[in-house]
């Protein structure tokens, strides 16, 4: 069967359709009952099934073109002139990859560990998952931004439902933040709707627009994406969603979810509204900078360990609008390609390196059941498998050579040398102090004598867990020595956007 | 006169025909086969559906000497105020049995309110429309009343009666103004006669505009005409508060849409800003004051309030896809707030009013079922897509800035943001508080069965919303 013009829409579908499912299966509390079983074969078969097709995507996909690829446009809402329009290139497929394979190991996470309505956590995951994936396909600005609001309801049911002791202030708070943030993306796009007659993402780039109007879009799409990302200073719901999100949870939050505000930058944005961008785009850098060095330092000082990860991902994503909007100040050769190479890897890694990172925080959560730095010490002595992929993904969290972590750090890093040298000082701090807190939070967690009894009783990790960072470690470790694979298949397609953002709109 | 006249009215006819049947029926029916009064009523109902299907007119069609209209608005509203009756009454119909009052006069005054919805959706002069107004706001204040040993519905039927009755008069008071300086009842004709003589357009014109506005204001509850619609929500028993709710908005709508747009459509810029003042003040009070609320159905009343400043917001921008976005948003926010109150209703049971926010808490685990459709209902009234109630913010969003509103385009989404807590509170209690209340849910299969297909409707149409906006546009913007 040739489904491959079809396959966008079965990555959306069929995960969405296996969290139905999961839900007339039904729940039942008790792990080692059939329905149970059968229930969560149903969602790690469902899961693995997407990440097989999504190999298919890779396959097929070709390297060699900024167009669209697997293109699916049919009329959805005539009356308003909306399509089903799908289709990736070199910036939405590896983000679409990223999502497929992050999902299935968040389902053998939660595996045994999910002992409340499991059927409805799994179901939420997948249905997400689907969403997500139709956010990085979406070339149509209302069918995206249905995916992109969609979105935030079963992540709402996540944290809310699974979530620690505060989970209702913090699920509130996440809701209402983003909520706040998109509905103002919505005005725009349906104002570039009454320009353009359509709600094409693509007669949106073409449309000319005034400078005022430019300005006011970018506005409203920076609400929306910087609260996605999250920036300095509308980040204040991250550390609280992460901290009392379930480990699923904060997986999702972190490697997937917080792309969408850098995806939504280099996809509407820059294209969007070029001389927008342009005009803020040194406001977008500072932004970036205090994130990277203000936030660093507050991550310093953290005493929790999942808003010490929050707060690092808060400062690495301040890495990736660095690059994007490096383009603007760099006008000689191949520094802007960098830069904007250098946040695509970032977001990719920083998705592998964050889950990774709750996922460990996690492994030692179901064990002790705190989080905090001080209720630890000496975890090395008792659990040495889970030390090694601990200080693994902490060294590539600082940016070690040879992991994924360097890879984007250094790309953004020589772009900013382009730029400015002072950017470049800045950005560069976040290696010092990005190695700073996360060492210091693994000598105080993992190194020196074992601290109390609960460390004492520790168990190392189990096969399943195993298998779980097993996998995260290598593709860490296979990006940092060898990212062309990945490179290549965003290449063209940035190339392409660089032209596309250097011809001004007025 | 001839007998096309009476087909165009047909509908009307046929339902206070069998009205009639049904409450000699009802006379010798005794309480323990009530049943046989529902059946009834639902058989009018669905006999005027028939006839209102059959016997449309695909055009317009004015009759009764200019005083009554039969057009494709007036068949949309009719067929959905028909449907929507029915749906209240299947809700309702558990609800009552349970609780001693089912009285056949739930059904009759519901159907005598249904007949005075039709007439007002067709009226055509505004002799009609207040003919039509009063018969339904008649039916409405005793069936508030009709828990007559209950004192908070007593109180709320009071105060009902007594504010309507002085929004009636003002309404009458203008009503009187525009007939004498215009000399014409008639929509049409009083259209004709501003667009002739634009000197009319003056002082005392606008004078008696005010007057209706204040009309349409309060039979909508807007702000600050707000003042009955929270505590007749919370004071009626949940059933009549469903069919407050639920089918009259359309009628309103059509008072709206007939009045200001068929009559006085060339004095847009008179009561655009009237409009707009009363809108804006609806959208911001009914949703800053929704969230102190506890009540759920009053709750459900002040955010009524904030989705009728939607409704109006559309209306003041005077065009042709404005009021189609209007229709569309009354047609779907009525969808989703008969189901929210279907659950509320669910969740009662004899001698228990759920009628606190609190009981909904842990309704997740008492029926995962109803508590997934009662959060599709608080998503599409907050304007989550892919549920139908996002469509309908998109429509009116979207009439709003081609006619150059952004700043009111703005504050729409804002307020939207601002509603959004209280509905997320309606589904954080039912996911992630216990259960305080364990009492299994036993809702009768025909109950279980709309409830559910209204749950889905939300979400169906939400993701083919196409064909519905089609169709709106066809009725008002053409």
């Amino acid at each position: 069967m040739d489904f491959s013009q079809n396959i966008l829409s079965l990555l959306i579908w069929l995960p969405i359709a296996g969290g139905v499912v999961l839900l007339v299966i039904g729940d039942n509390n008790d792990v080692r009952s059939s329905q149970s079983i059968t229930m969560r074969f149903a969602a790690l078969g469902m899961s693995v099934l997407t990440f097989v097709l999504s190999i298919a995507l890779y396959k097929w996909f070709d390297n060699g073109t900024p167009a669209m690829q697997f293109v699916e446009r049919n009329s959805w809402i005539p009356a308003l002139d909306v399509w089903y329009y799908l289709g990736v290139d070199g910036i939405s497929a590896p983000l679409i990859l990223l999502t497929t394979f992050i999902t299935p190991l968040v389902v053998i996470a939660g595996w045994d560990t999910i002992t409340v309505r499991p059927a409805q956590y799994f179901a939420a995951f997948l249905i997400l998952e689907g969403l997500m994936i139709g956010v990085f396909s979406a070339l149509d600005g209302l069918l995206f931004y249905v995916f992109w609001e969609a979105m935030l309801v079963p992540m709402f049911l996540i944290i809310g439902v699974w979530g620690g002791a505060r989970r209702i202030y913090a699920t509130v708070k996440f809701f209402l933040y983003t909520f706040l943030g998109s509905v103002l993306m919505l005005v725009a796009f349906i104002y570039l709707y009454g320009k353009t007659g359509s709600f094409d993402l693509f007669g949106f780039m073409n449309a000319s627009l005034s400078l005022t109007a430019q300005q006011l879009i970018f506005i409203a799409f920076l609400l929306a994406f910087a609260v996605k990302v999250p920036m300095w200073p509308v980040h204040t719901w991250l550390p609280d969603a992460h901290v009392e999100a379930p480990t699923g949870g904060s997986v999702i939050l972190a490697a997937i979810m917080l792309k969408m505000g850098g995806y939504g930058f280099i996809r509407l944005s820059l294209p969007i509204v070029p001389d927008g961008s342009d005009y803020f785009a040194t406001f977008i850098i500072v932004l970036s900078l205090i994130a990277v060095v203000y936030i660093g330092f507050v991550a310093l000082m953290q005493e929790d360990m999942k808003k010490l990860i929050a707060y690092s991902s808060i400062a690495h994503m301040g890495f990736v609008t660095l690059g994007f909007f490096l383009v603007w100040q760099i006008t000689e050769g191949t520094g802007a390609g960098l830069g904007m190479t250098g946040g695509m890897i970032q977001m990719v890694s920083h998705g592998l390196i964050s889950g990774a990172l709750f996922l460990c925080v996690g492994v030692l959560y179901d064990r002790v059941h705190s989080r905090q730095i001080a209720d630890y010490g000496g975890v090395a002595n008792t659990m040495p498998k889970f030390a090694a992929f601990m200080v693994l993904f902490s060294m590539a969290n600082a940016g070690l050579p040879g992991t994924s972590g360097f890879v984007g750090e250094f790309m953004v890093i020589i772009a900013s040398f382009k730029a400015n040298f002072w950017y470049a000082f800045l950005a560069a701090t976040i290696l010092v102090l990005g190695a700073a807190y996360t060492l210091w939070m693994v000598k105080r967690v993992i190194y020196g004598d074992v601290a109390n009894d609960n460390v004492a009783a520790l168990d190392d990790l189990n096969a399943r867990e195993f298998i779980v960072l097993a996998i995260l470690a290598v593709s860490v470790l296979l990006i940092g020595l060898w990212p062309a694979p990945l490179v290549d298949m965003m290449n063209v397609s940035i190339e392409h956007l660089l032209q596309q953002i250097g011809q001004t709109k007025l | 006169m001839n007998f096309t006249d009476y087909l165009a009215a047909a509908p009307e006819i046929t339902l206070l025909g069998l009205l009639c049947v049904v409450l000699i029926a009802d006379l010798f029916v005794d309480d323990k086969r009530r049943m046989l009064t529902f059946w009834l009523s639902m058989g009018a109902l669905l006999i005027t559906l028939l006839v209102l299907l059959t016997t449309d007119p695909g055009a317009r069609i004015v009759i009764f000497d200019g005083s009554y209209v039969s057009d494709s608005l007036s068949q949309v509203l009719k067929v959905a105020a028909t449907g929507f009756v029915a749906i209240a009454f299947l809700y309702a119909r558990d609800y009552l049995r349970a609780n001693d009052l089912h009285k056949g006069e739930y059904y009759l005054l519901g159907i005598f309110g249904l007949l005075g919805m039709m007439i007002m959706i067709s009226a055509n002069s505004l002799l009609t429309m207040y003919l039509g107004l009063e018969t339904l706001a008649l039916s409405q204040y005793a069936m508030v009343a009709i828990d007559r040993n209950n004192a908070a519905s007593a109180e709320s039927a009071m105060k009902y009666f007594v504010l309507g009755a002085i929004a009636s008069g003002a309404l009458l008071y203008g009503i009187s103004w525009v007939y004498g300086i215009t000399g014409t009842l008639k929509f049409d004709e009083i259209a004709a006669v501003i667009t002739s003589n634009p000197g009319l357009s003056s002082l005392p014109l606008w004078f008696g505009l005010a007057f209706l506005i204040v009309g349409i204001a309060f039979k909508f509850g807007a702000v600050p005409f707000h003042m009955w619609l929270p505590d007749v929500y919370q004071g009626a028993r949940s059933p009549i508060t469903l069919y407050i709710a639920s089918a009259p908005k359309l009628a309103a709508l059509a008072l709206a849409l007939r009045i200001l747009v068929d009559g006085l459509g060339d004095l847009h810029d008179v009561w655009a800003d009237m409009i707009m003042v009363v809108a804006v003040l609806s959208l911001l009070v009914g949703n800053i004051v929704a969230i102190a609320q506890t009540n759920i159905k009053r709750m459900l009343g002040y955010s009524t309030i904030a989705h009728v400043g939607f409704i109006l917001l559309a209306v003041f921008l005077g065009t042709g896809k404005g009021d189609a976005a209007a229709l569309f948003y009354t047609l779907t926010y009525v969808v989703a707030v008969a189901g929210a109150f279907g659950i509320v209703i669910l969740l009662s049971r004899r001698g228990f009013e759920a009628e606190e926010l609190a009981d909904f808490k842990g309704l997740n685990a008492r029926s995962p079922w109803f508590a997934l459709m009662m959060m599709f209902f608080m998503l599409s009234l907050t304007g989550i897509p892919p549920f139908i109630g996002f469509f309908g913010k998109l429509n009116v969003i979207d009439a709003a800035l081609s006619s150059g509103y952004t700043g009111l385009a703005v504050l729409m989404v804002l307020a939207s943001v601002v509603g959004a807590f209280y509905y997320l509170r309606v589904i954080w209690f039912m996911y992630f508080e216990d259960a305080e209340d364990r009492a299994v849910l036993q809702p009768s299969a025909d109950t279980r069965l709309v409830l559910s297909l209204n749950g889905i409707a939300v979400l169906a149409l939400g993701i083919v919303p196409g064909w519905l906006w089609a169709l709106c546009l066809a009725v008002l913007a053409a």
